[in-house]
């Protein structure tokens, strides 16, 4: 696989940064997650998040999807707030209505893949669009197909969920995810529920989605190979503090702190 | 609110009755509980057989009708009439023992098929098995739900009323309600504190008991088991 | 006298099986008054309003904790001396249906919370408008799960109805006391009435327990 084409990767240093993390404080309880984080992605950006289990990856992809809300800081997404709303030029606690609005923007794919399995197939891709988007059912549909034969499962547009494998649910949670046609994607350790068979072909999909569409994509993931040929930069957490923000090439061959060569170490033992 | 303090004291005369009517029902259902809860596990068919038409006899028919049927059917063939309150307590008894069998047996067929093997291993024979290993876990496991059936059996106490025992909602419908027409939501006001009183005393108790238990298994009592007890209330099954 | 009468026991039966008509009413009525007013508490108790929540939580914790014939009585005494006089029949499906409401609102509860977390965050993550989270992902998911468990409660109020001889409603238990109060046998009559509630509830649990079977084991 040949690195991606680098100069698509520093958009951000002309136009508006896509993402913003300014000063981001989490804490569960007395436990702090993520302490004065503090970074940009631009737009189209593919950033890989990598670092020892409690780290703080995923919290911060749940602070993007609103899963969570922050104690300190703030974000933003496509130059509006997302954890806060800006109310008569004062930042205020967001409302419903408003992070429904921004959310809209944003797209997740989860690791337990969370497909409803009260619906069909086509019945989860079509959700958001009708009831979201406002898309006709035939709009819908016909996008529900399209994404379908991107990831391979045309034909299981009729199946349930549970008569799926695990890459196939998650290949199905992939195109659900891409049929809000989002601006910004977040994969959450999709393939560590899947059997080891299964993991290429879902991340050779991700990899064919990044490189023919513009989605800003954050990604968390175990996968090493897959954060080094599919990223543009990769961050590397560590007690919720970004401990090395680099390029793949050089994060991974070169890296500047022992703590980083030694989680390399550790994860590409296995 | 005048007549506040007369029907305190005419509800309170009734208070005697119905925790009689309780105390007696929770002792026979208790006993009735583990006896039928224990033989409906016994290997033998014909002895599960037997229990199970006592267990789904009960439940599957009406409380009141069980009670008018001992109350009014019984003296005619036996020749004798049980007393008022005598009669409630045994139909409350037969009536959630049934009920309470169920709780036996689900919490000791719950216990893990592990927990037989260990036992086994140990060479305990089967009396042993079951009162030093199965018991004792799968007692912890009945509590939540025997607490809410010691307050269905409070509140079943109510019906006792149609056959005269002078108990506190009889106290409220026969006494108070023709004496004094115009107080009726201060009458079942209180009629109904007393009831909830009487319900937190059971649970007050039942929750000591839980903790007593759970200590003794080195746990904490648990609040998922009282939540799902709490969904499957009246009908445990 | 024979301990018991076949040709008393046939010429009574019409009357006892046109009385479980009204039985078999009350239940049906109660039922959705308790399925629907159940479900009702069970999502507003889980949107967590301030002060309705309390206000639900201790209406439950009464209703629960005291006795149906005393809720029954509340109904037909009190109500009219604030203008509402409602006929022994609806005051029984109304008792019946809050009574049972307050019960069904905790299986539905259950079946709410046993919805994996992921569920709601892919709705999130859909941005998915609240009313159809409930309608389109949530509820879709609990209701069938919780299904048995609401027979049983139906079944539970079928036994309950004969309470309501109480304040007057003719259903099998008071026909039964009334065509014995006529002739002074009252064998026939309460087993006749006992006999009809076995041979409609234990058929209508085991059909309960069937389905939880095909449930627990999809």
């Amino acid at each position: 696989m040949p690195p991606p084409d680098t100069t698509a990767s520093t958009p951000g240093s002309t136009t508006e940064p896509m993402i913003v993390f300014d000063g981001v404080e989490k804490r569960f309880g007395s436990n702090v997650v993520l302490k004065d984080l503090s970074f940009t992605v631009a737009p189209g950006e593919h950033v890989t998040l990598i670092g020892p289990s409690g780290s703080g990856k995923t919290t911060i992809l749940r602070l993007l999807m609103t899963l969570e809300q922050l104690d300190e800081g703030t974000i933003s997404v496509g130059g509006r707030y997302l954890s806060h709303e800006l109310r008569g030029g004062k930042l205020t606690p967001p409302r419903e209505k408003y992070l429904r609005d921004v959310r809209k923007h944003i797209g997740m794919v989860f690791q337990q893949f969370n497909l409803f399995p009260n619906m069909t197939v086509r019945g989860n891709l079509i959700e958001g669009p009708t009831r979201v988007l406002g898309l006709s059912k035939a709009e819908a549909n016909s996008r529900a197909e399209e994404l379908l034969d991107l990831v391979g499962l045309k034909e299981k547009i009729d199946a349930h969920p549970t008569q799926l494998s695990g890459g196939q649910q998650q290949r199905v949670a992939i195109a659900r995810a891409l049929a809000m046609r989002p601006d910004v994607l977040l994969l959450d350790e999709v393939t560590s529920a899947l059997d080891p068979e299964l993991v290429t072909g879902v991340l050779k999909l991700l990899q064919d989605i990044g490189e023919s569409t513009d989605i800003t994509i954050l990604c968390v993931t175990h996968e090493m190979g897959f954060a080094r040929d599919f990223s543009h930069r990769v961050m590397m957490f560590d007690g919720g503090r970004v401990l090395e923000d680099a390029p793949p090439d050089k994060l991974f061959t070169d890296p500047d702190h022992q703590r980083t060569k030694d989680f390399l170490h550790a994860v590409l033992d296995h | 609110m005048d007549n506040l303090p007369q029907i305190v004291s005419v509800l309170g005369d009734g208070i005697p009755e119905t925790v009689i009517a309780t105390l007696g029902g929770v002792l026979l259902t208790i006993v009735l509980s583990f006896g039928a809860g224990l033989l409906l596990l016994s290997p033998s068919r014909t002895v599960r057989g037997v229990t199970r038409v006592y267990v789904e006899g009960f439940r599957g028919t009406s409380e009141v009708v069980q009670l008018f049927w001992i109350y009014f059917v019984l003296p005619v063939l036996v020749g004798f009439q049980l007393l008022p309150l005598f009669a409630g307590i045994v139909v409350l008894g037969l009536n959630h023992g049934a009920y309470g069998a169920e709780i036996v047996r689900g919490a000791i067929r719950s216990v893990p098929r592990a927990q037989y093997e260990g036992a086994i291993a140990l060479s305990l024979s089967p009396a042993q098995r079951m009162r030093r290993v199965i018991f004792p876990q799968a007692f912890v496991e009945m509590l939540p739900p025997f607490n809410n059936l010691f307050i269905q059996l409070l509140k079943s106490t109510a019906i006792l009323a149609l056959i005269t025992v002078p108990e506190v909602t009889r106290q409220a419908r026969e006494v108070l309600i023709p004496n004094y027409g115009s107080d009726t939501l201060l009458i079942f006001g209180v009629t109904f504190v007393i009831y909830l009183v009487l319900a937190g005393l059971i649970t007050l108790g039942m929750r000591l008991l839980e903790r007593v238990a759970s200590a003794r298994l080195g746990r904490r009592p648990s609040r998922a088991a009282r939540q799902a007890a709490k969904a499957t209330a009246g009908v445990a099954s | 006298m024979p301990l018991w009468d076949w040709n008393y026991a046939f010429d009574i039966l019409p009357d006892l099986l046109l009385a479980l008509v009204t039985t078999i009413e009350i239940t049906v009525l109660g039922s959705v008054v308790a399925l629907l007013l159940g479900l009702v508490f069970a999502v507003l108790r889980r949107l967590h309003i301030p002060v309705l929540d309390q206000v639900l939580w201790a209406f439950v914790e009464v209703v629960r904790s005291t006795p149906l014939l005393v809720q029954v009585f509340f109904l037909f005494f009190v109500l009219p001396q604030f203008g509402i006089t409602l006929s022994a029949f609806v005051v029984g499906v109304v008792g019946l249906g809050i009574h049972y409401a307050t019960y069904t609102s905790e299986v539905y509860r259950a079946g709410i919370d046993a919805i994996p977390k992921g569920q709601w965050e892919a709705c999130t993550a859909l941005s998915l408008p609240r009313l159809r989270v409930w309608t389109g992902v949530i509820l879709p998911q609990a209701v069938p799960r919780v299904l048995p468990a609401l027979g049983n409660y139906v079944i539970s109020m079928f036994k309950e109805v004969p309470l309501l001889l109480a304040i007057g409603v003719v259903e099998v238990v008071n026909e039964a006391r009334e065509l014995g109060s006529l002739t002074f046998r009252y064998t026939e009559p309460y087993t006749i009435a006992g006999l009809l509630f076995l041979l409609l509830s234990y058929p209508a649990s085991m059909l309960v327990r069937r389905l939880e079977r095909r449930r627990a084991a999809a």
